[in-house]
């Protein structure tokens, strides 16, 4: 059994995650990494992607898109812009939100709405990759 | 002196509107829950992200190629007001009080020959200073729609930001909106954007661990992108706060009208009882003479 430390996951909203975990895998600006207890302190920008956490009671998956970490020996806290925890979302839910932000990029008439909308599919298909994985 | 059918349906309209404020106070109390657990959930990412910044801040001596987000365009001549108010009135004063530190700031930026350019975020806001300040203003964010304030409304109201600074729009940027200081005081606040100013002092006990930091990529990188989203999440602190601002002056608000109406209605029943009192004993001297006259 690895040794545990903190990891911490803080979207703008609210705290996600607040947990012991024995290892982190980080999708880093200059590659993924992985960060057991006692690593090197670090601070690294993260790319869109997957963030693997494992826990006692199991592997936790969580999508970030785009954020900060910050690891020191004892702990590793993620700034995330939007992040969401994969195994929580309802694949049917998220393949309904796609249809339907699909029809809203159709009718969407100015170019602040179409970002908009584009945004947020960029966001559920990414997370239905996160899901697949 | 008014008839005591007419005192009567003032009395009954003054109930009505009792009603209605003890409602509205009612849900701004709930909605001040919400707003203030929101503006609570917000605070530790803002902490860990000044932490970072301040940390990065200290190891980034080459200030001179920073980006021009911290260092500032090297010119003051053009000054941006991000005024924060409500969407809605039956507030007290909370909309007048914003409006009135802006306003007082930008007549100070204009006798001072600055060019004063206001974004405005909320309805109230706007219409407040579009009487003195009209051609000013430069854009206006409506959040009228927005049920839940979320990260993604800060983020774009700092876009629209930085793509006005991108273009050398602006030198500096303030943002004005309320402090939640309590439910009954809320405190009309500036707090400058651009140039950023970074909190330096940290704890000495980070202080210790930050020496022997790495950083991926770079840390002018890092800080770069950390400067960009520090705004935003300053912008959304501002709206949550605001948020939480304007409930609990809302509710304050409603709060004394309710309390104004109940004097109002007390002082009117007795006004009323009286009225009738007289008129009973008037008949009755007229009965009681026109039985002595007979």
């Amino acid at each position: 059994m690895a040794a545990n430390f903190k990891f911490e996951l803080v979207s703008p909203e609210r705290i996600l995650v607040s947990a012991d975990v024995s290892e982190v895998l980080l999708p880093g600006a200059d590659g993924d990494f992985t960060v057991l207890a006692g690593h090197a302190p670090v601070v690294s920008t993260l790319l869109p992607g997957t963030v693997r956490a494992v826990m006692a009671d199991g592997i936790k998956r969580i999508y970030v898109h785009g954020g900060l970490a910050e690891v020191s020996p004892s702990s590793v806290t993620i700034l995330a812009e939007r992040a969401f925890i994969t195994d929580e979302v309802d694949p049917r839910q998220l393949e309904k939100d796609l249809a339907e932000a699909e029809t809203a990029l159709k009718a969407a008439d100015d170019d602040t709405a179409r970002l908009h909308v584009n945004r947020a599919i960029q966001e559920l298909k990414a997370l239905v990759d996160a899901k697949r994985s | 002196m008014a008839s005591l059918k007419e005192m009567r349906t003032r009395i009954a309209s003054v109930k009505a509107t009792r009603k209605i404020t003890k409602a509205m106070q009612m849900v701004a109390a709930a909605k001040l829950r919400r707003a203030q657990e929101a503006a609570t959930a917000a605070r530790p990412y803002a902490e860990r992200m000044d932490t970072v910044l301040a940390n990065l801040n200290r190891r980034v001596t080459n200030k001179a190629g920073a980006s021009p987000l911290l260092v500032g365009t090297g010119k003051d001549q053009t000054h941006l007001l991000i005024v924060m108010t409500g969407e809605r009135g039956l507030c007290g004063g909370f909309n007048t009080n914003i409006a009135k530190l802006a306003r007082a700031d930008a007549q100070r930026l204009t006798r001072e020959g600055k060019t004063v350019k206001i974004l405005n975020v909320g309805k109230k806001g706007a219409d407040n200073l579009r009487r003195d300040f009209a051609k000013n203003i430069v854009d206006r964010v409506d959040l009228k729609a927005v049920k839940q304030l979320g990260f993604v409304n800060a983020e774009d109201i700092s876009n629209r930001v930085f793509g006005m600074f991108d273009k050398g729009e602006f030198d500096i940027a303030t943002l004005y909106f309320a402090e939640f200081k309590s439910v009954i005081s809320q405190k009309p606040t500036a707090l400058q954007l651009i140039p950023a100013k970074l909190p330096d002092a940290a704890p000495v006990a980070s202080k210790v661990a930050e020496a022997v930091n790495e950083y991926e990529p770079s840390e002018e990188e890092i800080l770069g992108v950390l400067l960009k989203r520090n705004i935003s999440t300053q912008i959304f602190r501002g709206l949550l706060e605001n948020n939480a601002s304007f409930y609990g002056a809302q509710m304050s608000a409603m709060d004394s009208a309710t309390r104004n109406a109940g004097d109002m209605i007390n002082k009117l029943t007795i006004k009323y009882n009286r009225q009738r009192q007289a008129n009973i004993t008037k008949e009755l001297i007229e009965i009681i003479s026109g039985a002595e006259a007979l």
